[in-house]
């Protein structure tokens, strides 16, 4: 069992941080690994990217969006509460080198998965630029962690509620014009923002990591859902990934595989709600 | 006259029928096909042995059964004794008797099938290894001295729980390293539960546990820690990580939504009771119009399943012919009676969907059988222009699986052939990296239960000798 030994609700709850007693995955875990977790006996196998480690306290980091029914029977968890089982560290560890100067780009709950290599990457002695960005400033989550890690953050809302009104995109096309010598870009979050980052960095030649998100059952590369399309050839994201050459990916084809279980999905966030008292139609 | 002074020639009995779930029925229930024998049909069963002094039988059997021996104590009532025999060989009896290929192993060579039906080795076998279960006393079988030896086992398939069960009982402390959060390999996450109840398979791993293994669930070698760092704990360590990567057909279209490997359509089926949903949480496509590509067991199980998810229409579309299918007779007997539909001698092209990614339907060409290659069998060329469609949601690959990477990258020393398998001495399981043993499907590639759990006891002698003796 890996038991819960802090919990904070950030954006309005809904996004929840855990730490996780998980003391073995602590000590291997390595920036760009991601573990999968189960709640209980009939619950999904889900994966997150660990945000953090404590190897001392052995202990891991999950950030994460409740946006379905798995995500939102993990927000009932409580600190001293467990799941039922955590695998990893999963996937491969992000290649980190100091190339000079670097741009890490994160949004939403993408800045979870982006804070180690950003660490990573500044304690290699590169220069960081950071850009994280949020709908709204009370969505936003780690600045302080971000901060720490970076030597230049900004901030952007897509409503202006905090930094600059717009998306992280105006941010990284106006870093990159600025800054002719960055030679690496580190871009997470929802699928559509990874692929209008891609198209900037790739008008400056800028090479360009993301980290896929695609549907998984095992993540050890024994069922092939995870599969995603990288320089016209099948990847296995939970193996081969999560991390790929973004001017490489096939953005088209991940979006519509992440759509695969619509319906299911929705058909048991609602059960689920009503099950929890929630009965309104909001789509909360 | 003379005819009848003579001994009264016995009655000629006829093969035992095993009782099983009407079709109809059992094609939507996820329950097991087949009863079971009662005590009385498996005695009549075994009566129809006439216990051959030289057993043909046995030679068809990888892990020589002593199969005479066992169908004696049946045919005498003695069902204990019947399991004590099974067990000197096999170590999963209540699965090999309904997994294994009878047909063309035990059975297969019977001597009864040369004029008449064999005996049915397979079904006394799962019949003995029922009863013991479900009724038999409870007899742990005595422990050797512990030797202060450890070993791990990487896999939890029929190779791994072979070797476990093996060790511990000669006194080694021994622990399994599974990486899903189940024990059991194929056993639990791919042979769904109508043709394998989960059940038995939980009961085989209690029973390791009960004898003193320890079982360390979701443990990913090569990745939670690796093969080296094993070394450094144990004295010995064995790889049964089975051959679990997905082969795909490589033709458009196949990230179309309802397009599946079958190892994720029987993953999600089977180990997160998909069927379930939503008690379960994981879903699955419950396709109207399901294809399975390939003939194998593994075809028939994901076809099967699709009819129990409920499709209308489940085919299986296979580029050779009914001969060349590899699946147990039993299978695909069973899957034509629940009314999965063939297409032989079929191939498909490129899948076809919607704009939004829904699979909508496959295009094919039929073949014709070609000259023998290398396998001996006939080898299926394509007729130009004889391209068709077939009107499907879902799409279910079934044409095999090779090794997976994860453990054999990272684990420096170990020598592979060009598919990636494990060199290892097929007469001692030893590979090139010196304390690791390795057998089952990531040696030999797919094959069968019976072949990895006869793996895993050479390997298990020969890691005794090794523990003990020094070599
Ligand atoms: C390597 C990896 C790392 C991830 N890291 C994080 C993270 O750090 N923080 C975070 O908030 N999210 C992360 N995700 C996404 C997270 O796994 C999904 O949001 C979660 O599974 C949704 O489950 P649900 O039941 O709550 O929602 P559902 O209602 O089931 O699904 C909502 C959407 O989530 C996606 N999804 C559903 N099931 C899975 C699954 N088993 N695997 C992957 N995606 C799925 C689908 O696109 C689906 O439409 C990561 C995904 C991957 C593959
Ligand atoms: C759907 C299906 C139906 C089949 N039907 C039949 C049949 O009817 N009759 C028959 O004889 N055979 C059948 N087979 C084949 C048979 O199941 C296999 O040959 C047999 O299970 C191989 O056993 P194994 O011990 O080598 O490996 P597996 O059973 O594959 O077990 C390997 C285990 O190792 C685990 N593992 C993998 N990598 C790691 C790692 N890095 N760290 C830790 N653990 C790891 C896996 O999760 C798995 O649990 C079928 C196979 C399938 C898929
Ligand atoms: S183990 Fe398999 S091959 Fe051997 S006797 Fe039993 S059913 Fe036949
Ligand atoms: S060959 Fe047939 S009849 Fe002879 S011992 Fe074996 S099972 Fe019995
Ligand atoms: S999640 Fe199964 S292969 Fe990647």
């Amino acid at each position: 069992m890996f038991e819960i030994v802090e919990r904070q609700e950030l954006a309005q709850g809904t996004i929840i941080s855990n730490w996780v007693k998980a003391p073995k995955i602590a000590a291997k875990a390595k920036p760009g690994q991601f573990v999968i977790l189960r709640a209980n006996e009939t619950g999904e196998r889900i994966p997150l990217t660990m945000a953090d480690t404590d190897p001392e306290r052995g202990l891991i980091n999950i950030i994460y969006m409740v946006i379905g029914k798995s995500t939102a029977l993990f927000k009932t968890l409580q600190v001293g509460d467990s799941f039922l089982d955590v695998i990893g560290p999963l996937g491969a560890a992000t290649h980190l080198e100091k190339v000079g100067k670097v741009i890490c780009v994160g949004g939403g709950t993408g800045i979870a998965v982006l804070h180690p290599i950003t660490r990573g990457l500044k304690n290699l002695g590169n220069y960081v630029y950071s850009v994280i960005g949020a709908r709204s400033k009370d969505l936003l989550i780690m600045e302080d962690r971000m901060k720490a890690v970076s030597d230049e953050l900004m901030i952007c809302t897509d409503d202006g509620t905090y930094g600059h009104k717009g998306f992280v995109t105006d941010k990284l096309k106006e870093t990159l014009e600025k800054h002719k010598d960055i030679g690496l870009a580190v871009c997470i979050g929802p699928v559509p923002m990874m692929r209008a980052c891609c198209n900037v960095t790739k008008e400056f030649n800028v090479k360009t990591l993301v980290s896929l998100n695609p549907i998984m059952v095992d993540g050890t590369g024994m069922c092939g859902c995870c599969r995603v399309r990288v320089d016209g050839k099948m990847k296995f994201a939970c193996v081969d990934g999560p991390e790929f050459d973004g001017h490489l990916v096939d953005f088209d084809e991940l979006n519509l595989r992440l759509r695969s279980y619509l319906p299911e999905e929705k058909l048991s966030y609602d059960a689920f709600k009503t099950s929890q008292g929630h009965t309104c139609t909001c789509g909360k | 006259m003379t005819e009848e002074v003579k001994a009264p020639k016995k009655e000629k009995i006829p093969r035992q029928k095993m009782p099983e779930q009407p079709a109809e029925v059992r094609r939507h229930n996820f329950d097991e096909v087949p009863l079971g024998y009662t005590p009385e049909l498996a005695m009549k069963e075994a009566e129809r042995c006439i216990q051959c002094k030289d057993p043909r039988c046995m030679q068809g059997c990888p892990v020589e059964v002593d199969i005479p021996g066992f169908i004696k104590f049946i045919k005498e009532g003695d069902f204990e004794g019947a399991i004590r025999k099974l067990w000197e060989k096999n170590a999963l009896p209540a699965v090999c008797g309904r997994v294994c290929p009878q047909e063309v192993q035990c059975e297969g060579l019977c001597i009864l099938a040369k004029k008449d039906e064999p005996v049915a080795i397979g079904n006394l076998e799962k019949f003995a290894a029922d009863y013991q279960r479900l009724h038999g006393r409870d007899v742990l079988p005595p422990k050797a001295e512990p030797t202060g030896k450890k070993v791990a086992v990487v896999g939890s398939g029929p190779a791994g729980l072979t070797v476990a069960g093996d060790l511990i009982l000669k006194g080694h402390d021994v622990t399994i390293f599974e990486a899903l959060h189940a024990p059991g390999g194929v056993l639990i996450y791919g042979i769904p539960e109508f043709r394998l109840p989960k059940a038995i398979v939980a009961a085989e791993c209690r029973y390791l546990e009960r004898l003193g293994v320890k079982f360390e669930v979701n443990a990913v070698i090569g990745r939670s820690e690796t093969v080296d760092e094993l070394l450094e704990r144990f004295d010995a360590v064995f790889l049964g990580v089975g051959a679990g990567l997905p082969l795909f057909l490589n033709i458009p279209g196949e990230h179309y939504i309802g397009v599946y490997s079958s190892n994720e359509y029987l993953t999600r089926s089977n180990l997160m009771k998909a069927y379930e949903f939503p008690k379960y949480d994981t879903p699955i496509v419950r396709g109207k119009k399901v294809a399975t590509f390939g003939g194998g067991n593994v075809a028939m199980d994901s076809a099967r399943t699709a009819l129990r998810l409920g499709a209308e229409k489940s085919y299986i579309i296979y580029r050779r012919g009914r001969e060349e299918m590899p699946a147990r007779k039993e299978e695909i007997h069973h899957a034509e009676e629940e009314g999965v539909e063939f297409m032989f001698l079929t191939a498909p092209t490129r899948f076809l969907g919607t704009d939004d990614g829904f699979l909508t339907g496959v295009e094919c060409l039929r073949m014709e059988l070609g000259e023998p290659d290398a396998s001996g069998r006939r080898r299926p060329v394509t007729i130009p222009g004889s391209e068709f469609t077939v009107e499907i949601d879902t799409a279910v690959i079934s044409i095999g699986s090779s090794a997976n990477p994860l453990l054999t990258k990272s684990t420096p020393g170990l020598v592979l052939n060009k598919w990636g398998n494990i060199v290892a001495d097929p007469k001692t399981g030893k590979t090139m990296k010196p304390r690791v043993w390795a057998g089952g499907d990531i040696v030999t590639g797919a094959a069968t239960v019976i072949l990895a759990a006869g793996a895993g006891r050479i390997a298990s002698n020969s890691i005794h000798d090794f523990l003990i003796y020094g070599w």
